[in-house]
């Protein structure tokens, strides 16, 4: 790890004009992609500037549409929060099966957003959930956020301070786990809007990151079950293909996953 | 003459040093000869288990003795084989894929006879060193050239001295991989510290047991031949004259009263070389389940029938199989290093290299039966290597049978394992 200064703000402003005066400056939420980077020496920031000791970007709440987690809540917290559960028990799911406990322990929502990593949990349940991003400076809808590989609609310096996710219908998760890095191999979440609406992500299958899927999206709007899906066929192109998976099992997995979201979903 | 460079890594032994290649390879062959066959997988090796002993094979190793159809029937009824084929109908029902796969290993190790090595062109003798000390005030340390890394040594031999000699197992120490303090020795690899590790360390005892009768006898004024050890002391058979083993100890260093011409001190040393190799073997037999959407392997039990003839420490015997059982299903479903086209490593992190995790693996059923091995004092054959070994076979057998395919390569990855689904391209 090159030297670095490691600034502690306790406001998001404050935070942002720390951001803009370091000369390549990084925030810094669970560690758990930038501190191995850093120690890689893949990265030498000027300027490190923790978020996650930030109280206004800490807390969950539920209200009558909607369930909004601030950034730097960890994954932990969101296991065991009441409202979580009660609100959309599926984010719930998807946070026990995401990382392990240690993971889970300094591991934030914000922080998993913002990298987009293409084989992440969260960004399959924002872009399912057709969740709104709101940062320091706008609110960005779901579909507008996620733009490719560790690439999202964020500005430079600007932070996430909140997502809110419209309580779904009903909406399941389910996940093939990497054997080894436990991240998603294929994970896919799908939702049924209120309004009836259908929205289904893929993460983990992508060359590109998390997708729609609207092949998917259209069976399950016709018929809302894992047998409504046994026709459909996912195209291989595009899909990742590595030592762990094809681009053809990949496509498997996102049928069969869907198919066991929707009934997890009930 | 051809060279070649490469920047890819030399390989090496890993747990069971090509016993676990040899077993695989034939027990994959004796799973597939049943199958085309149409042979039941058990019955064939039934019938070509060597019953008569000593067996000479062509290949230098002669096998001492085993019973094969024994560890057959302790792991067959552990597993209720019986009960399989119901079993695999009901999981088909529930739409998975449910297989059963044996994997019957023998292999020779407590490696080895000195001659025996040097003939095939080894450079050292495979003998071991042990060296008893007692202490002045009774505590013994044994200077052993075997070296304990995760093998429990220290209770394993530890044990054997204490059980001798009826004291306290924390009045036993050993002393191990210090060249400044153990003169030499051949180490630990080839499941070779009980059957010639500890049996130098008998030998050693033997001797210092011989000069401490002496003593106590001569002490107690009684014939050699009645002195007996009970519970740390040196008793005359049928009286209630003793000697605790301090005072003995303590006799001899400040030998006020030793028989005539002897040396004080009480320390002995011994070199073991073995007479033959020992032959471990067992039968395993895994039961799992496919996951035909994803591919993914489920134990739904795993049982295993050793014989490692005596056992000296039971626990110890059973992290030794849990870890090469570990081991075995590991190379069957997780573990491969990978290099690409150009010479990249590309499993170079525990991110991409698939590391067996305690939620991998099932709970392993353990027995055992016992033939003793007649090659040494203590009947030990070793059990280091044996999980590693026998595993691997089982697992890729009981996918085979799981899937109806019997072509499938290690690691057998969710990926894989998908892929050899017929009807799956």
């Amino acid at each position: 790890m090159y030297q670095t200064i490691y600034h502690r703000p306790s406001s998001v402003d404050e935070a942002a004009a720390l951001f803009a005066k370091g000369s390549d400056s990084k925030y810094l939420a669970g560690g758990h992609t930038l501190i191995p980077v850093m120690k890689q020496r893949l990265t030498s920031p000027s300027d490190v500037i923790d978020l996650a000791r930030i109280k206004e970007l800490v807390g969950i709440e539920l209200s009558a549409d909607a369930l909004n987690i601030k950034a730097a809540t960890t994954y932990f917290d969101i296991l065991r929060s009441a409202d979580a559960r009660k609100g959309i028990p599926a984010i719930v799911h998807l946070t026990s099966v995401l990382g392990d406990p240690q993971v889970r322990y300094r591991g934030t929502i914000g922080g998993s957003i913002a990298n987009n990593d293409p084989a992440a949990d969260f960004p399959a349940a924002v872009l399912a959930l057709g969740a709104t991003v709101k940062t320091n400076k706008r609110s960005i809808a779901a579909d507008d956020f996620f733009k490719g590989l560790f690439a999202t609609a964020l500005e430079d310096g600007e932070i996430i301070t909140s997502i809110s996710f419209p309580t779904p219908a009903k909406a399941g998760y389910s996940k093939m786990r990497h054997p080894a890095s436990r991240f998603a191999l294929t994970g896919v979440f799908v939702a049924k809007t209120k309004s009836g609406d259908v929205r289904v992500a893929a993460t983990g299958a992508s060359q590109n990151g998390v997708m729609r899927v609207p092949a998917i999206e259209a069976a399950l709007k016709a018929n809302w079950s894992s047998a409504g899906l046994d026709n459909v066929t996912i195209s291989a192109d595009g899909l990742l293909t590595d030592i762990h998976g094809s681009s053809s099992y990949r496509a498997n997995l996102i049928k069969v996953m869907a198919q066991r979201a929707v009934t997890a979903a009930g | 003459m051809i060279s070649v460079y490469t920047n890819t890594v030399p390989v090496d032994a890993y747990r069971g040093a090509g016993r676990p290649e040899a077993s695989f390879v034939v027990e994959r062959l004796m799973e597939t000869a049943a199958r085309q066959m149409k042979v039941d997988p058990a019955e064939l090796r039934r019938k070509n288990f060597i019953t008569s002993f000593p067996h000479q094979t062509p290949v230098i190793m002669a096998y001492d003795i085993g019973d094969f159809g024994a560890s057959l029937d302790a792991a067959v009824k552990a597993i209720d084989y019986a009960g399989f084929p119901a079993r695999k109908e009901k999981a088909k029902k529930e739409g998975k894929l449910r297989g059963i796969g044996f994997s019957c290993y023998i292999e020779a190790c407590g490696i080895a006879p000195s001659k025996a090595v040097g003939s095939l062109g080894a450079g050292v003798g495979l003998w071991e060193s042990a060296e008893v000390r007692v202490n002045p005030v009774g505590t013994i340390e044994i200077l052993t050239g075997s070296h304990s890394h995760g093998q429990g040594h220290e209770t394993t031999f530890c044990q054997l001295v204490a059980e001798r000699l009826g004291v306290p197992i924390n009045q036993v120490q050993i002393v191990h991989g210090d060249t400044d303090k153990v003169q030499f020795g051949m180490g630990t690899y080839g499941s070779r510290s009980a059957a010639v590790g500890l049996t130098a360390i008998l030998k050693a005892m033997e001797k210092v047991e011989s000069k401490a009768k002496k003593i106590a006898a001569h002490q107690l004024e009684a014939s050699e031949g009645d002195i007996v050890i009970e519970n740390g002391e040196f008793k005359v058979t049928g009286t209630d004259k003793s000697i605790a083993l301090p005072m003995v100890a303590l006799a001899a260093y400040t030998a006020h009263n030793l028989p005539d011409g002897m040396e004080p001190g009480l320390k002995e040393g011994a070199f073991y070389d073995p007479t033959n190799f020992t032959f471990p073997a067992g039968a395993y037999i895994c039961e799992l389940e496919v996951d035909t959407g994803t591919g993914k392997t489920s134990f739904v039990n795993f049982v295993a029938a050793d014989d490692f003839g005596r056992l000296i420490n039971p626990m110890i015997v059973e992290g030794q199989v849990h870890g090469g059982l570990a081991q075995g299903i590991g190379q069957a479903l997780l573990e491969g290093a990978v290099y690409d086209a150009s010479g990249q490593l590309v499993t170079a992190s525990f991110m991409d290299y698939t590391m067996p995790r305690a939620d991998d693996l099932p709970s392993f059923k353990l027995n055992h039966t016992t033939t003793l091995c007649p090659g040494n004092p203590l009947g030990v054959k070793g059990c280091g290597e044996a999980g590693a070994i026998g595993a691997s076979a089982a697992v890729i057998n009981a996918i085979t049978d799981a899937i109806g395919n019997n072509r499938l390569e290690m690691p057998a990855t969710p990926d894989r394992v998908w892929h050899a689904i017929p009807g799956n391209a």
